[in-house]
């Protein structure tokens, strides 16, 4: 069981974000796709849950091509997956226990009495214990982050697809949110792609990192092996020197 | 030289094609909505929310609007058959321009700006902050959950509030011929019955409920394919507004050459 994007292209009219772009993530392991704004990540990342379909090359989760799938059986697959946004896409019009209980809404075993309980113990989980009744508008950027992160676990998904999930947030929201993403792996055997220029969170919660530049992976490896890189590009990215990433062939 | 007669080519074809994209993806929307009127369970608990947002929160403005047409049609009906026909046709006037045009067309264009605007803006800001994404994350059927709602509601609740202001726009007519032409009611009501025929409502009706798939299809197509923040957003108000209101003004012409 595993995730696999097969030398996948996407352009949007004239501009083509990913050039064949290929990675494998294995089962229970946590993936961070590192690189700079706009080259893709987020995109890539859609195709994954069949946001996005790609013009050519091939997606596969838990060994079905998602990009071929019909609509019926992209949403069963969908189940099996959660998605952490960047902005926390809370639906405004409703509460937060609403937000969180959306996804076992779909699950007819589920009474409401269950849901109830499963939403609080998703919001203990994110340290928002009794806010089920607040709205989106009511609490703040950090702690929006977390209600998306407490929705997307609600449904026990066997994936986590994090969309830049310390994006603007404090150290400290930061080091909470990264904690949960390794809780995720650690404790429930989530596997888990993350998407982020955080370099700090990316060294902390992945087992590997891929560097996304001009469409391609340059470089992938764990922590460690990426530290150490003598690439030019991938020293430019987390060293943060524009110049020796302009100056790469 | 050269450029300058090629690019209004380019312009034209890329607008050719935009249009024909547009096409297929509101046909796709269509064929999507009439597939997503099976799953039940998603729309249709919100179908009575719907129904109260888009009828009964409209009826203030169109019985507004009713209320000063009926009052100006017997106004300028009186004006312009002083001395030639019996006044009575004020009634005839009134009542078959309320039910058979202004009623549906005036009501249908009130509530492009104000339902098709609502429903584009809000489906507009729910696509930019990546809410139709997450209702797809997890596993809603956008069209089922969004659209098929608003569509549904559109089309039950428009000919409801056409009625009520055919109705009031009627009354409004009468009450100033009463007050303001000195004419009797037995007058106005003569008029009025002159040359009803019952069909004349059935298409008022038929006319408001295709003015509300238009409305909130329409509304819905725009809002779901906005792109580019809060610009996006306004911009998918005003076409969904300007397109419905085009659309109204067509098909108006339309079911009058073939119901007629």
């Amino acid at each position: 069981m595993s995730i696999r994007l097969e030398e996948v292209h996407k352009a949007f009219g004239r501009k083509e974000v990913l050039r064949g772009f290929t990675i494998e993530i294995h089962e229970g392991e946590t993936v961070s796709i590192i690189g700079g704004s706009g080259v893709g990540k987020s995109v890539a990342l859609k195709h994954i849950v069949g946001l996005l379909r790609p013009d050519r090359g091939e997606v596969w989760v838990d060994g079905e091509n998602v990009g071929r799938m019909p609509q019926q059986e992209l949403y069963k697959l969908r189940r099996n997956v959660g998605y952490v946004f960047q902005f926390a896409a809370l639906f405004d019009s409703m509460t937060i226990g609403e937000n969180v209980g959306m996804g076992l809404r779909r699950i007819p075993e589920m009474s409401r009495a269950s849901i109830a309980e499963r939403v609080a113990e998703c919001l203990r989980l994110v340290d928002l214990e009794g806010f089920e009744e607040r709205m989106p508008a009511e609490i703040s950027g950090g702690q929006r982050k977390r209600v998306g992160f407490a929705r997307a676990i609600a449904t026990e998904p066997k994936y986590l697809l994090y969309d830049e999930p310390t994006t603007g947030l404090d150290p400290v929201t930061t080091a909470v949110i990264d904690e949960l993403i390794m809780r995720m792996r650690r404790e429930l055997g989530v596997t888990g792609v993350v998407i982020t220029h955080d370099m700090n969170s990316a060294f902390r919660v992945s087992d590997r990192v891929a560097l996304l530049h001009e469409g391609r992976v340059r470089f992938q490896g764990t922590p460690t092996e990426m530290r150490a890189a003598d690439d030019r590009i991938v020293r430019g990215f987390i060293e943060g020197r524009p110049e020796l990433m302009g100056a790469a062939p | 030289m050269r450029a300058s007669v090629v690019a209004p080519i380019q312009g034209l074809g890329s607008a050719v094609l935009s249009a024909v994209a547009s096409v297929g993806t509101a046909g796709h929307l269509g064929v999507g909505a009439l597939r997503a009127l099976r799953k039940g369970d998603m729309w249709g608990p919100h179908i009575l929310a719907q129904m109260a947002r888009i009828g009964v929160h409209s009826l203030p403005i169109a019985l507004f609007i009713a209320t000063f047409t009926g009052i100006v049609l017997a106004l300028q009906a009186s004006y312009t058959f002083t001395g030639a026909i019996p006044l009575y046709f004020v009634g005839t006037l009134v009542g078959k321009t309320m039910v058979l045009e202004l009623g549906p067309v005036l009501t249908g264009l009130a509530l492009s700006g104000r339902v098709g605007a609502n429903i584009a803006a809000e489906l507009g800001t729910m696509r930019v902050t990546e809410q139709v994404d997450a209702l797809e994350t997890l596993a809603y059927d956008p069209i089922a959950y969004l659209v098929v709602p608003r569509v549904l509601a559109g089309a039950i609740m428009f000919p409801m509030v056409v009625l009520m202001a055919n109705a009031v726009g009627i009354v409004a007519g009468w009450l100033t011929s009463l007050w303001l032409l000195d004419m009797s009611s037995p007058e106005f009501l003569k008029g009025l019955r002159l040359f009803f025929r019952s069909w004349d409502v059935w298409f008022s009706v038929i006319k408001s409920v295709t003015f509300g798939l238009t409305v909130t299809s329409v509304g819905c197509f725009f809002g779901l394919h906005t792109t580019g923040g809060a610009e996006g957003v306004g911009r998918s108000t005003t076409h969904s507004v300007v397109a419905s209101s085009m659309i109204i003004l067509v098909l108006d012409a339309f079911l009058a050459a073939v119901l007629l």
